[in-house]
């Protein structure tokens, strides 16, 4: 248990927080604000990746690639939004998730039908394949890049937020949209907007996962389901909490798997410690959720109403 | 005192229709002796298995209006409790089901404890994050498979006179089950729980004026029907003497409720009736095509905006 080792997971903590804040931030947008719960933002990360790896494979350029990723999925997403779920703003929550499963399902299989069901594999791009030394420590310098482009798009939203029109009227209609909607702002519009903007950032998310993970179908399903418990400790809603609970799950997560199992083996017999600490270590964040929820129902950086 | 909790015609066309579904569902394997099909005795059982499953979410879902997204963690734990109980060398009937009812009832309790501290748009992610979370317990658990799942070598052994070694015996020991899970689950929405449940569901807040302890209701409505959901696993795991993580994926949590709600959300039949159109309609696609799902998911759809009250409703 070397200084090194713990400063390297607190990193791989920090970039798959970072990854699931980019897939958070759209989706808690989507649920607090036009209170609609849409599975299918899993789906919107898998073509992001798909079509990432794609057009990567095809071009050998990262930025094609990222293009490829972001624009098509905020198509993928506008197109899916204008023709099925406009029908489901109005409808009860239960409704939601069955149609958005529906989607899920339809594409999870269509990725299969299109581009086979074995794992994609992407390479990092060029210049990124290498490490990075920080404070004597040897990093991947590709996840340095998804940490450092991570934290750009949390702040890139911070400012449109706070200081942009646009994010002026988002959060007015997160407090009240039937008040914006009757003070002249076309609320449609900004749902739609709201939406996109998500689409393109579980996009963006899909991409920097593509040559971490492997790209295969369902394999947003998982993440989907992390990436609701950020959303459940942050908040519904909150942008900020998306953000600190993202950080807080993908920290909780990685340092468990890697030090749970160590720590147990200290306490219990090492065949009881190996057996139960995967387990124990999976279950990390879903517990450390039930805690949260036992205390602070509301999450713990719940938005301002 | 009456059998019936609400009165009944039974020459409503609709009693007809219900007798007359249930009486071809208990003719599934003589019928299937006949054909020499032995297939379809497993078909059915599958979908009468399910049917339990949906029964017992319909009861939280339909009549108390609370979205769970994550009743295969019960479905899946009663399989483990007869895939770990055998491999232990544990095969009593008796003692798998009554492990069953005990560990999904408390675990249905325990969670349900936590995730009724939130309501609407949470409840929903929560219960899919315990299921989850039970999923990746299943797949750690490498002594009992671990991902690969575990073989079940022999049935539950519930005696002599009750074996369920074919097919047929599982079958009809699920129908009676089924049948009985029916007519209780009809019994309790109209006794004063479930007019509690349901009134809960239409107004909560008078509900609670009017003193009653609501939450503690809706604990005890959410552990019954994890109980039903886990004597469906059980049964499952018996039929195919197989279980995996699998059986907790949330997958099966969203198609127990496409099953409840094309059937009829809070309707005693149409949980059962959803079941079968769902499983058959699965059934059939499959046959055609490896992809059905691309088929599948757009009807899932279009279940979803249109078939408000299931297909018990069309039934007048």
């Amino acid at each position: 248990m070397t200084w090194e080792l713990a400063f390297l997971q607190a990193l791989n903590g920090l970039q798959y927080g970072l990854l699931l804040f980019l897939l958070a931030a759209g989706l808690t947008l989507v649920l607090g604000i036009m209170n609609f719960v849409n599975l299918a933002h899993a789906s919107l990360y898998m073509l992001g990746a798909y079509l990432g790896a794609s057009a990567f494979a095809g071009s050998g350029s990262f930025l094609i690639a990222g293009a490829a990723a972001v624009f098509g999925t905020l198509a993928i997403g506008l197109a899916v939004e204008r023709t099925t779920l406009l029908a489901f703003y109005a409808r009860d929550h239960l409704d939601q998730v069955l149609a958005t499963f529906g989607l899920l399902l339809f594409f999870n299989e269509l990725v299969r039908v299109i581009w086979g069901p074995q794992s994609m594999y992407m390479r990092p791009p060029d210049g990124f394949t290498g490490t990075v030394s920080l404070f004597g420590a040897l990093y991947p310098s590709y996840r340095f890049l998804v940490i450092v482009a991570g934290l750009a798009v949390a702040l890139g939203m911070y400012l449109l937020i706070h200081y942009t029109r646009i994010g002026m009227l988002i959060r007015a209609g997160a407090s009240n949209a039937r008040m914006v909607s009757v003070l002249g702002v076309n609320i449609r519009l900004l749902n739609t907007l709201l939406f996109g903007m998500g689409a393109a950032l579980a996009g963006l998310a899909g991409l920097m996962a593509a040559p971490i993970l492997a790209v295969q179908p369902g394999m947003g399903d998982n993440v989907l389901i992390v990436v609701l418990v950020v959303i459940v400790i942050g908040g519904i809603g909150s942008i900020r909490g998306a953000f600190f609970g993202a950080l807080i799950v993908g920290v909780v997560d990685t340092v468990g798997r890697t030090y749970l199992p160590l720590a147990l083996r200290q306490v219990a017999e090492r065949t009881i410690a190996d057996a139960a600490g995967p387990a124990l270590a999976s279950m990390l964040i879903f517990l450390f959720m039930a805690v949260v929820l036992a205390f602070r129902p509301q999450g713990l950086f719940p938005a301002r109403r | 005192m009456t059998w019936f909790p609400e009165p009944v015609s039974l020459r409503s066309p609709r009693a007809i229709a219900v007798m007359l579904f249930l009486l071809c569902l208990g003719l599934v394997p003589v019928v299937a002796a006949a054909l020499e099909q032995s297939f379809y005795v497993t078909l059915a059982a599958r979908i009468l298995i399910l049917g339990l499953a949906a029964c017992g979410l319909n009861l939280v879902l339909g009549y108390g209006g609370l979205v769970s997204f994550g009743h295969s963690l019960y479905v899946g734990l009663g399989a483990y409790v007869v895939g770990i109980l055998s491999f232990h060398g544990i095969g009593s009937g008796w003692v798998h089901l009554g492990a069953t009812i005990a560990l999904c009832g408390l675990v249905a309790f325990l969670t349900g404890l936590v995730c009724l501290r939130t309501s609407g748009m949470a409840f929903i992610m929560i219960t899919l994050a315990f299921a989850q979370m039970f999923f990746f317990l299943g797949v750690s658990l490498k002594q009992y498979g671990g991902d690969d799942g575990l073989q079940i070598a022999t049935r539950s052994d519930f005696g002599a006179w009750l074996s369920i070694e074919t097919n047929s015996a599982l079958y009809y020991l699920t129908f009676a089950l089924l049948l009985l899970t029916l007519y209780l689950s009809w019994r309790f929405v109209h006794a004063r729980f479930g007019r509690v449940l349901r009134g809960a569901k239409s107004n909560l807040q008078r509900m609670r004026v009017l003193g009653f302890p609501v939450a503690r209701y809706q604990v005890v409505a959410y552990a019954v029907s994890g109980a039903l959901c886990g004597i469906a696993g059980m049964l499952l795991a018996n039929l195919t003497r197989f279980v995996s993580p699998a059986y907790m994926s949330w997958t099966l949590s969203g198609e127990l409720i496409v099953m409840v709600m094309l059937g009829g959300m809070a309707t005693i039949v149409g949980p059962l009736l959803g079941a079968v159109v769902f499983v058959l309609l699965e059934t059939v696609l499959a046959a055609y095509t490896q992809h059905w799902m691309l088929v599948l998911g757009p009807i899932i759809v279009l279940i979803a905006r249109f078939a408000k009250r299931g297909l018990y409703g069309l039934l007048k």
